[in-house]
Parts: C-alpha cells; sequence; structure tokens
C-alpha cells in the first residue's frame, strides 16, 4: 500500500513547511500526538475524519495530502517506466520517489518528454526525406541509368559471338546510361551537401531563378531603358552569372526577365517613380492612375530600387497554390519546397478573382513581423474551348501600415513548421507544435 | 517456346536490354512506353505475360495493374512488376494490386530470365 503509505510523508512535511509543531497539530486535530506520530510515519494507515481535520489545520485541500501534488508527477513517471521489464524500474516505489525527490523525477519525466518529442522529430524528418519529391527523382534517375548499364553490360559480357551491330549499340547506350548516372549522381551530391544550409546552396531551377533575380536586387537596369527589347533580356542571360545556372533555370528566368520587360514598357520607370513619390505605395490608386492591372502595378513597385522605395516583397502563385514567384521581405518566410500557408490573402484572393484585399499580416513563430498584404487575383492566360482559364494571385507584401489599418491577422509559413494549434487550415502535423 | 511477351517500361536503354535477353530466350517481345494507353497496349498485343513498370508517365504502374486485372479476359495472366524502390509499401501494394512477382531495380538479366521462365512454366 505505497501510496496510502505515503499519506504520512506528505501530512509531515506540510507541517514542517507550516512550521507548526507535532503536539500542536495533534492537539487541532483531536488526536494524540504520538499517534500523530505514528501516522507521520506512516506506520498507521488513516482516511476520513482524522484526514479531513488534519487537512484543516494544515489549510489545504485533503486531496492534496491523499493524493499528493506529485499525482500527476506520478503518471507521468509510470509512463516513462513503460512496460515492467525484470531489470526495469521499482514501480512499487513510485509513490516514494516521487515523494522524496520530487526535482529528480520531475527532471526524469522531463527528459521522458523531451525524448519522445525528439522521436517524433526524427521520424517526421525521416519522412520528410522519403517523401522529398527532388530527392526521389533524383534517385529514380540514378537508379534506372544503373538499372540498364546493369543489364546492357552484362549482355555484352554473357553473349557469346555478340553481332558486332549490337555490340556497338549496347556500348554505345552504356555510354549514354554512364553520362546520366554522373549527371544524377552529381545532382544528388549537389542537393544533399546543400540541405544543412538553407540560404548557400542552390536547388530546385526555381531556387536558381531566385538566387539570380536576388543577386541583382530584382531590379534591371538594362530592362529599364527606353529602347530596351527582348535582345537585352538574351544579353542578360549570356552573362557569367547566368550562363552558371542550369538549362531549365535559364529558360524560367528568361520568362520572368520577358515578362519585367513588359511591365517596364508598360509602366517605364521615371513616370512611375514619379507617381509613387506622389501618391505613395497605393497599388489601387497608381493602377487607377496609370490604367493597368492591380497585378501589374505589384509587379513594377517590386522592381524598384530599394533606396527609391523602401522593402517590397512580392510573391506569385499559381491555381495549384505553388509559389512562382518569391521576392522575401524581412520578417515574413516564403517556403521553398512545401506549399504554403492555407490562410496567407494569397490564397484568399482566389475565391474571388479581381477582387483586391489588404490585410495587417503576421506570422506565428520565430523571427514574424507585422506586415502589409495587399493581395489579387485575376487571369494569368485566357481560357479556350480546349482548356481552363489560368489564374495567378499575387500578394505585396510592405512593412508594417500601423495600427490604423486594422488588426493583425495570424497566419504561418507551412504547416510542418507552424506552432499554431487547433488550425482549421492544417493540413499536416507540425513537427513542432507538439514536442517540449 | 515462341510465347509473348508485354514490356511496358519508359527508359529506352533499359527496354532495349531486356527486350533482347528476351528474345535471345526465344520469346517474342512486344514493348510499350507510357502509362496513358498501357491497357489498350494488352489488349491488342494479348501477351502470354506482362512485365510493367511501376513508374511510368502518365499512369502509375498500380493503376495499370488494377485495370489488366478488371478485365476478365487477364484477371489470370502473370504480371512481373519492376520498381526502383525496394520498400516494403511498394511490396504490399504490388502484391495487393495482384502482381504476380515483384522485382527490385537494378535487376540481373540471369533474375529477369528465371522470373519470365517461372511465371510461365517454361
Amino acid at each position: 500500500m505505497p501510496e496510502r503509505l505515503m499519506i504520512g510523508t506528505r501530512i509531515r512535511e506540510r507541517r514542517v513547511l507550516s512550521g507548526i509543531r507535532q503536539s500542536e497539530l495533534a492537539k487541532q486535530a483531536g488526536i494524540s500526538p504520538s499517534y500523530l506520530n505514528l501516522i507521520e510515519h506512516n506506520r498507521r494507515r488513516i482516511g476520513g475524519k482524522t484526514l479531513l481535520k488534519l487537512a484543516q489545520a494544515l489549510e489545504v485541500e485533503p486531496q492534496v495530502l491523499s493524493e499528493g501534488a506529485e499525482a500527476t508527477l506520478i503518471s507521468a513517471l509510470r509512463e516513462a517506466a513503460g512496460e515492467p521489464g525484470v531489470d526495469g524500474p521499482e514501480l512499487s516505489r513510485i509513490e516514494e520517489f516521487a515523494g522524496r525527490f520530487p526535482g529528480w523525477a520531475g527532471l526524469l519525466t522531463d527528459l521522458y518528454r523531451r525524448t519522445q518529442g525528439l522521436e517524433r522529430t526524427i521520424e517526421t524528418l525521416t519522412d520528410r526525406l522519403a517523401h522529398d519529391p527532388f530527392l526521389a527523382d533524383s534517385l529514380h534517375e540514378v537508379i534506372s541509368s544503373v538499372t540498364a548499364i546493369r543489364s546492357t553490360s552484362s549482355i555484352l559480357v554473357e553473349t557469346e559471338a555478340l553481332e558486332p551491330e549490337w555490340q556497338a549499340r549496347f556500348h554505345r547506350n552504356i555510354n549514354e546510361d554512364s553520362a546520366r548516372l554522373t549527371e544524377g549522381a552529381q545532382a544528388l551530391v549537389k542537393y544533399l551537401e546543400g540541405a544543412p544550409n538553407r540560404d548557400a546552396e542552390v536547388q530546385s531551377p526555381q531556387d536558381e531563378m531566385h538566387a539570380f533575380l536576388a543577386a541583382r536586387g530584382y531590379h534591371f537596369e538594362e530592362l529599364e531603358r527606353d529602347v530596351a527589347g527582348p535582345r537585352d533580356v538574351m544579353r542578360l542571360l549570356k552573362d557569367e552569372a547566368a550562363q552558371a545556372m542550369s538549362t531549365p533555370a535559364q529558360s524560367l528566368t528568361r520568362e520572368v526577365l520577358l515578362r519585367y520587360l513588359a511591365d517596364a514598357r508598360a509602366l517605364p520607370l521615371g513616370p512611375f517613380l514619379a507617381r509613387v513619390r506622389t501618391i505613395g505605395l497605393r497599388p489601387d490608386r497608381l493602377a487607377d492612375a496609370t490604367g493597368v492591372e492591380i497585378a501589374q502595378v505589384f509587379r513594377r513597385l517590386a522592381a524598384l530600387p530599394e533606396d527609391e522605395v523602401g522593402p517590397v516583397g512580392l510573391v506569385i502563385c499559381d491555381a495549384s497554390g505553388t509559389l512562382v514567384f518569391r521576392k522575401p521581405i524581412d520578417g515574413f518566410d516564403m517556403p521553398r519546397l512545401a506549399g504554403a500557408c492555407a490562410l496567407w490573402p494569397l490564397y484568399q484572393v482566389m475565391a474571388q478573382p479581381q477582387v483586391p484585399l489588404r490585410a495587417r499580416v503576421r506570422q506565428v513563430g520565430r523571427g514574424g513581423e507585422v506586415v502589409g498584404a495587399l493581395a489579387v487575383a485575376g487571369l494569368a492566360a485566357p481560357a479556350g474551348f480546349d482548356r481552363p482559364a489560368l489564374m495567378q494571385a499575387h500578394m505585396l507584401l510592405l512593412p508594417d501600415p500601423g495600427e490604423a489599418s486594422g488588426g493583425v491577422h495570424e497566419l504561418g509559413v507551412s504547416c510542418r513548421i507552424c506552432p499554431i494549434k487547433d488550425c482549421v487550415a492544417r493540413r499536416e502535423p507540425s513537427i513542432i507544435a507538439e514536442g517540449f | 517456346m515462341g510465347k509473348k511477351v508485354l514490356l511496358i517500361e519508359d527508359e529506352p536503354n533499359i527496354i532495349e536490354a531486356v527486350s533482347f535477353i528476351l528474345s535471345r530466350d526465344g520469346w517474342e517481345v512486344k514493348t510499350h512506353s507510357n502509362g496513358h494507353d498501357a491497357m489498350e497496349a494488352v489488349r491488342l498485343r494479348g501477351p502470354d505475360l506482362i512485365i510493367l513498370d511501376v513508374m511510368l508517365p502518365g499512369k502509375s504502374g498500380f493503376d495499370i495493374l488494377a485495370e489488366i486485372r478488371g478485365d476478365l479476359e487477364f484477371a489470370e495472366i502473370p504480371v512481373l512488376m519492376l520498381t526502383a524502390r525496394g520498400q516494403m509499401k511498394d511490396r504490399e501494394m504490388a502484391e495487393k494490386a495482384g502482381a504476380s512477382q515483384y522485382m527490385t531495380k537494378p535487376f540481373s538479366n540471369a533474375d529477369v530470365l528465371a522470373a519470365v521462365r517461372d511465371l510461365v512454366g517454361a
């Protein structure tokens, strides 16, 4: 009966804490000092009236004496003990342990919880690795070329009297596949080396393109001149930094620069900057004044030099929600691989094309700052009878416009790293919401 | 022999190598390299055995296998599944979908030959 027995210890501790002498407490409870002494040393069972009287005298709830403040501690210890084994912890003395060494017991349960949290984190990370689309693609590429090489080379070695034509053909195939294997293996190494450092190593073509744009501050003087044309885009793509990119990244960059050129033609730098100086960073007014779509004003604002207009962030997504363009702003994170938080105004405007939305938002968690978000969705390419209309949403991010613009909406970056609890928009568990 | 095998796989050099070893072993080899119309190819060729890759452009090998098993004419045909992933989950999925045998890439030519001979009882 260890749990019953330990009531005595708790009574004694309470009494000593309150500075009451044993004889005095016994008197108040209406029992003899020697009987109380036996109780306090867990040598007499106690219940009912005596317990109530002692609790009253000690000014505590009777449950504190009967169950102890360590009740939760004990259940946590039980959990930590797990299945009883031969050499496992002494479950029968768990109460005594928690009662006599509450600090150590607390430490033990904390460590146990922390271990569990870390185990969950590892599981999630492993899971993420297993489902990483880039990794899966690269591995598939490597395995496919290895399979072809293995099969082809064993034909070359094992087939007696292989005709010269076949021989030549298989040699050529092996050569091709080994080149593919090299490329695949290099991509894999590059990816894995880059993985721990988010900013240093470039990964996907999208990342390469964004790194290229970021290095130029998202502003291209070459495309701002009156006489600028597609030829200048091609020239930009011939420079050293652009040539260092992969072919897919180059083609993405070309599209983005051609759009930049069209935007710059619609809203030439000089007059547009003059309007921004008089009207301010108000995309709707600027759109009215210049007769273009708000989205185009967004892109143009994000392409202005930062020393003219201050920090301006921009994110563009397509109808699948994929972020196809990201110009970051301090205090607002944009996920690189995973889908972004469904609470972003960027996604809200998808439900009502052409209707702009403005909000003050803050990403919950580390480093999140209040920023002003302005979003609008619209047609990116018109529909035909054989294809759907392609929609895009733009979200401009500006430094906090201040409380006058309304309350702050809390949102996240991406579910996996989001600490918001009970979120209706959650689509997968967070690796940090639970745990420690 | 002269039995007919349909190889559904999208890697041209794997197609070439596997076709070569099977033809040398006396099989009549037909190939098909995308997922969209794989079922049509099965109906058209009427093979004695199908070698089916899991990762195909257009449609997953598991879906194609389900279609094959759903067709009364091919419900019992031996199907050898090829995959680049050796995970238990894939193996289970293949078994559930009704694969007769399952082989992980990279495989040896001898293993493929042994598997197809075994499946057709040749």
